[in-house]
């Protein structure tokens, strides 16, 4: 093996890895403070079409981003009102979520388009890929990781500040014992239910601007069901992660590889059938997924959010 | 005052907390002082934790004033109160698990600052425990620790936000005797250091091991105050569980009839598998009500577990009518016709979300004419519903109404109409009266007399020495799971139950078992 093919099985596998580590890290703040949001999916194509058709009807990719941004909180904000404020069942209300999501995407993706026709096909600005300075000269990882979009530079920055503010700040700290026990949170004077808002339009607007990198990042382009269950990859990634920003980076590169790798055989032009090859990330994540967190919990406890899923309702003493 | 540096810091005048239908507390005059520990004594439900609920800022008073250092002060909430030195420790504790011990002591703090400053906080920390003896790691999980050591976190949680008054409520409840002994120094030093500890409890050994003062209450007023060293646990006993009569009921002579419920030397263990009952051996005779006194958690609940088939008996035996029933299921237990009063109302008496129809035929369903087959009778169902409560005076008498909207006297006739329907012979009654009104008290009562008079042997176990000696017929004494003693109603004085509740046994009350299992 080269250097050239390494390099260009790194950069497909960080390209492809990105929409999913933007939607794992929104589901992993959603969830420490408590709320189980299974619209992912739904969240995240909805960003994807809007954030394109914005782009495309604007010319200008930052506001297609914007609309994402906008949208992923509105949608994170219904279902933090549902769950939260009307106490509805978290799992109905993700789910809901992502069945509306998936079918209005589809719609506006059929009616978008010029004259009330299809998006597919339509050219948009988007993220282009441009060598991040002086880092890519680094051999071999510079032209992999630092000739890519803008989005990836940006994640690049927000791991490592996702993972500060969780573990080392105090609000990250309120954020931790919210989604582990919001009586006792509450108790020492912090505001659950508006901790719980703001980290489901958070992570909701993270998740959108995955389905935004998927249109005008890496497919730069609309095509039906553009997510294609990545959104319920990024929710196992959470499990996978343990609820950590920095170990959801492991499993997104683990998706994107076996993606890259997929493609990659593909072109080479194996016998084996392009259906099969495009489950193969779907199937190695969750083999992977099950053998770790398995032998995770094996050996210690697993770092579920202890209310993840429960309405908190400060009951009336005796 | 018995130490000289004692200075009062806190004073409640007159504190006045009702909750609908109930007084919790009346007028209540209470002295705090530092350099001292100040037992505050009394039964379920006297009013204790309430009266430090409002000392702790978590409830409003009605009535009164509280008094911090001379200064009239009003608290809106615990943060106020921890604010100017008042905190309190809650029976069941309010720490994050997943964090560590200096996590959740930062979490208190209510500082809007980015920074943790965990290294400062940390060292804080060490030197508070080195101050008062209390070993506590910053950097250990929460839950990692034992209940004792989570304890000493939420103690260390108060001090460090500066609580000179300390209010621990039960504290010992959840402890093993060792770790009581250890908690017991850590206040002992808290007090010499000038801070003014509080505790809730209903033990008396506690009181007597723990604290300078004792104050009582009964029923929500004060009834009486002492210094420890000046008084005994049998006064304490006694001004604890009072005597005071509601109402009288006309007692027909008890006629025993033949031996019903019989327990040979039945041991078995608690949830933490501690032994609960300790060789116990009594018998019920057919038309008789056996009253067990005792202070709370001496194995009254276990004894009434075993007996209904939901706790393991390790060693004995439990005979009904010479048959033996030992360890067996719930399902047998009501078929040979042992009916339960849980006394966790809502939790296991009924299902609080299922309409009051479905509460009451929650035995009845398994018979014809209810179930036919595989399928029930609603109609029939209704039928039986409407019965039980015009009978039983359930109101509102709409068999639709979930049983939760109850009140609890409703709640508890809606109990005895099912299980006293499904009696058979043997009632076991536990806590029937707990938390009701009068009126709600002296019906429960009475329906659990008639029983008695219908020929039922009734196991009544109570906190209440008051409902014992009203409608028993014989009264037992548990303490640590053993019994201190029976005796006829009539043949013992308060006196002789409070010795005994304090865990005294009373030779002439030693009563062996006759061997034909006939009452003599």
């Amino acid at each position: 093996m080269d250097n050239a093919f390494i390099i260009s099985i790194l950069i497909i596998t960080i390209r492809a890895g990105t929409s999913l580590l933007y939607a794992t890290l929104g589901e992993i703040f959603t969830e420490r403070a408590g709320i189980l949001n299974l619209g992912v999916e739904g969240i995240m194509i909805m960003g994807a079409a809007t954030s394109f058709a914005a782009a495309y009807y604007t010319d200008d990719a930052w506001l297609g981003l914007a609309t994402a941004v906008v949208i992923g909180s509105i949608l994170g904000l219904v279902h933090a009102f549902l769950t939260v404020t009307l106490r509805a069942d978290q799992v109905v209300s993700g789910l809901a979520m992502t069945i509306f999501g998936t079918g209005l995407a589809s719609f506006m993706g059929q009616r978008l388009g010029p004259g009330r026709t299809t998006m597919i096909g339509l050219q948009s600005p988007s993220f282009e890929r441009f060598p991040f300075p002086v880092l890519n000269k680094i051999p071999i990882f510079g032209p992999a990781f630092f000739e890519q979009d803008i989005l990836v530079y940006f994640l690049y920055l927000l791991v490592p500040l996702l993972w500060f503010f969780l573990y080392k700040t105090r609000p990250g700290l309120k954020l931790r014992a919210v989604g582990e026990n919001p009586r006792a949170s509450d108790s020492m004077g912090i505001n659950v239910a508006r901790s719980r808002y703001l980290y489901t339009i958070f992570g909701a607007i993270l998740i959108s601007i995955a389905g935004a990198h998927l249109s005008l990042g890496y497919l730069q382009g609309w095509a039906e069901n553009i997510t294609g269950g990545r959104g319920w990859i990024a929710i196992a990634l959470v499990i996978f992660a343990t609820w950590n920003p920095v170990r959801a980076v492991l499993g997104a590169l683990l998706f994107g590889g076996i993606n890259a790798l997929q493609f990659r055989m593909q072109a080479a032009g194996t016998t084996i059938p392009a259906s099969f090859l495009n489950m193969m990330p779907y199937i190695f994540t969750i083999v992977v997924l099950v053998i770790i967190t398995w032998w995770e919990a094996f050996l210690k406890r697993i770092g579920a959010p202890a209310a993840l899923g429960l309405p908190y309702v400060r009951e009336e003493k005796d | 005052m018995e130490n000289p540096k004692a200075t009062t810091v806190v004073q409640l005048k007159g504190i006045t907390k009702k909750f609908p239908g109930v007084l919790a507390n009346d007028r209540v005059d209470l002295d705090i002082n530092s350099h001292e520990i100040l037992a505050l004594l009394g039964e379920n439900g006297a009013g204790k934790t309430t009266l430090m609920n409002v000392l702790a800022g978590l409830y409003n008073p009605d009535g009164g004033e509280i008094l911090l250092n001379g200064k009239l002060v009003q608290f809106h909430s615990p943060r106020d109160a921890i604010a100017n030195g008042i905190g309190m420790v809650h029976q069941h504790f309010m720490l994050v698990e997943s964090l560590t011990v200096a996590e959740n002591i930062i979490l208190s703090l209510q500082s809007n600052a980015l920074s943790l400053n965990l290294d400062r906080i940390k060292k804080e920390i060490s030197g508070l425990s080195k101050k008062y003896q209390m070993p506590v790691d910053p950097d250990a999980y929460i839950w990692q620790l034992s209940v004792g050591e989570q304890q000493r976190v939420e103690i260390m949680r108060l001090l460090y936000r500066g609580a000179d008054v300390l209010i621990l409520d039960e504290p010992t409840a959840v402890l093993t005797p060792n770790e009581a002994t250890e908690l017991a120094a850590v206040l002992r030093h808290m007090a010499n250091e000038g801070k003014a500890i509080i505790i809730i409890t209903h033990k008396l050994n506690e009181v007597m091991n723990f604290s300078d003062r004792v104050t009582i209450l009964r029923a929500g007023q004060k009834i009486a105050s002492f210094l420890t060293a000046k008084t005994s646990k049998e006064e304490l006993a006694r001004k604890m569980v009072g005597r005071k009569v509601l109402f009288h009921l006309e007692r027909s002579a008890c006629v025993p009839g033949k031996a019903v419920l019989k327990l040979e030397n039945v041991e078995a263990l608690n949830e933490k598998g501690l032994p609960a009952l300790r060789s116990i051996s009594f018998q019920v005779c057919c038309g008789e009500i056996l009253g067990v006194a005792g202070v709370a958690g001496n194995g009254q609940r276990e004894l009434a577990e075993v007996i209904s088939g939901l706790r393991t008996v390790k060693k004995g035996k439990i005979l009904i009518n010479g048959e033996d029933v030992t360890n067996c299921t719930p399902l047998q237990a009501i078929d040979i016709g042992i009916s339960h009063i849980p006394g966790d109302r809502l939790g296991v008496g009924l299902a609080p979300n299922l309409p009051i129809s479905d509460n009451l035929t929650m035995k009845a369903y398994r018979e014809r004419p209810i179930t036919r087959g595989f399928f029930l009778d609603r109609d029939q169902l209704q039928v039986f519903a409407k019965n039980l409560i015009q009978t039983f005076a359930i109101t509102p008498p709409v068999p639709e109404t979930p049983a939760r909207l109850l009140s609890g006297g409703n709640q508890q006739r809606l109990i005895l109409a099912r299980e006293i329907t499904a009696n058979q012979g043997v009632i076991i009654a536990v806590h029937p009266s707990r938390g009701l009104d009068v009126g709600a008290t002296e019906s429960v009562r009475k329906t659990l007399f008639e029983q008695r008079e219908q020929g039922t042997s009734i196991l009544l176990i109570s906190e209440d020495l008051e409902e014992i000696l009203q409608i028993s017929d014989r009264i037992m004494v548990l303490y640590e799971g053993k019994i201190m003693g029976i005796a006829e109603v009539a043949d013992i004085t308060v006196d002789e139950i409070s010795l005994m509740m304090a865990g005294q046994p009373l030779e002439k009350f030693n009563h062996e078992l006759p061997a034909d299992g006939l009452k003599t």
